[in-house]
């Protein structure tokens, strides 16, 4: 029996699911037009200090006076509120979004951490068997929630700290309306620099800015050249060796850095 | 392309997905017309019904879906039948997350208030069915509630109203 096809049938959809989609990508934008700089902090590798790098260099342009903001993307293992010492309060809505969390030193943020209960892991409502085929689409809402539904304010620089992987760096590309620039955070062995060349390839391949390289951990237990070959590889500048116990001079250099590339 | 965004700044073109999320489309074969949504209806146990109807012959078929699918949308944050009321701040953080703190929001004097029109009334046993409502989604349900009530002309909330707008709004688990 012959009939029409899906794309012969264009009548109006009264869910609108496009529309909604739309929409959801507006809020994005509209929430970030006043920030004039959102950077992903991105390693590929687990334990390299993505998220210490994010606290530390948070911290010193707040101290040079730039407002700044970091974004928790790790959704599951959320640390940015405790590095950044944001006290422990309720979240606040005003005027229909959230007010983010403040540290002492005036960075804004937002992490699940301030939304679950301590010592338990994120869940989600939802059928419990083959759950991996639902989760990764809650968090990628999540992600676009956080950009979209908190009061971010106009920043300087909103730093996206992200989970170990490419997932939520790509997920990061898809909600916003360009790539967001990059900082490559590694340690110095080849073990890191083979995990953040893959992360990297995937940046280079969504074609989002790379501002450079910041190699943690130096001078210590773990040896190698990874900072130097990743720059060298991605034509980028190695923004700085950051030794185990970065002192406050440390931090505010590359945050100079930092900000003469962003 | 460039748009203006509401602060005035020039942005690029939004990379919306158009292949993703394009809507199941119901033909009635007979008539060769495309169907129209008609009615939403949430069972309770995660599934969902979507009925459609034949603009020519007035034949109605529902679509059934599966709790995966179910969730699979609502993961997306997005409504079947579309929106009649505004997207909530964290909406889908809020009504999905179950490990959420009970304090995590403070919703502030006159959230609830914002909008169109008087405050509805809550019956005594709307309160307490609401009160059942876990802490972290309590203050959005109400808020839902209450913005749904008013755009209908409601001046009280029971729980019949709630399950009304439960199921047009698509509320599963509210």
């Amino acid at each position: 029996m012959p009939f029409r096809t899906y794309h012969e049938l264009t009548d109006p959809d009264r869910s609108g699911l496009p529309e909604q989609i739309g929409a959801q990508r507006r809020r994005v934008a509209d929430r970030l037009a006043i920030v004039r700089r959102v950077v992903a902090v991105l390693s590929g590798k687990g334990g390299v200090g993505k998220s210490y790098v994010a606290a530390g260099l948070s911290r010193a342009f707040a101290r040079r006076g730039r407002p700044v903001g970091v974004l928790d993307a790790d959704l599951n293992g959320p640390t940015a509120p405790q590095l950044l010492r944001v006290p422990v309060a309720s979240c606040t809505l005003h005027d229909g979004i959230i007010e983010p969390g403040v540290s002492p030193e005036g960075v804004r943020c937002f992490s699940m951490g301030l939304l679950i209960e301590d010592g338990r892991p994120l869940t989600f409502r939802g059928p419990e068997a083959e759950s991996h085929v639902w989760r990764g689409t809650l968090e990628a809402a999540a992600l676009r929630e956080f950009l979209a539904d908190v009061a971010w304010g106009p920043l300087d620089l909103l730093l996206v700290d992200l989970p170990p992987g490419i997932q939520r760096f790509q997920e990061l590309a898809d909600l916003l309306p360009t790539p967001p620039a990059v900082l490559a955070v590694t340690i110095p062995t080849p073990e890191s620099a083979d995990a953040v060349r893959r992360a990297l390839r995937a940046v280079q391949d969504r074609g989002a800015p790379r501002l450079g390289v910041i190699e943690n951990m130096t001078g210590g237990p773990f040896a190698g050249d990874a900072a130097d070959s990743l720059a060298r590889e991605f034509s980028m500048p190695v923004l700085a060796r950051l030794p185990f116990h970065p002192s406050v001079g440390a931090w505010d250099a590359l945050a100079q850095r930092v900000g003469s590339v962003a | 392309m460039r748009w203006r965004s509401a602060s005035g700044a020039w942005r690029e073109t939004l990379r919306i997905p158009h292949s993703a999320l394009r809507p199941v489309k119901f033909l009635c074969v007979e008539c060769d017309r495309q169907m129209a949504f008609e009615e939403r209806q949430l069972p309770g146990d995660g599934t969902l019904a979507a009925a459609f109807k034949c603009p020519g012959c007035g034949r109605v078929v529902a679509l059934l879906t599966n709790p995966m699918e179910t969730q699979l949308v609502a993961s997306l944050g997005v409504k079947i039948g579309g929106r009649t009321i505004d997207e909530q701040p964290l909406e889908t953080v809020r009504s999905m997350v179950t490990t959420g703190k009970d304090d995590a929001f403070d919703e502030g004097k006159g959230e609830e208030g914002r909008g169109k029109g008087p405050l509805p009334a809550w019956s005594a046993d709307a309160q307490e069915r609401l009160a059942r409502v876990p802490g972290f989604v309590r203050g959005m349900v109400k808020k839902i509630y209450a913005d749904y009530a008013r755009h209908h002309g409601i001046a009280e909330i029971t729980p019949a109203v709630m399950d009304t707008a439960r199921a047009e709004l698509g509320l599963e688990g509210m």
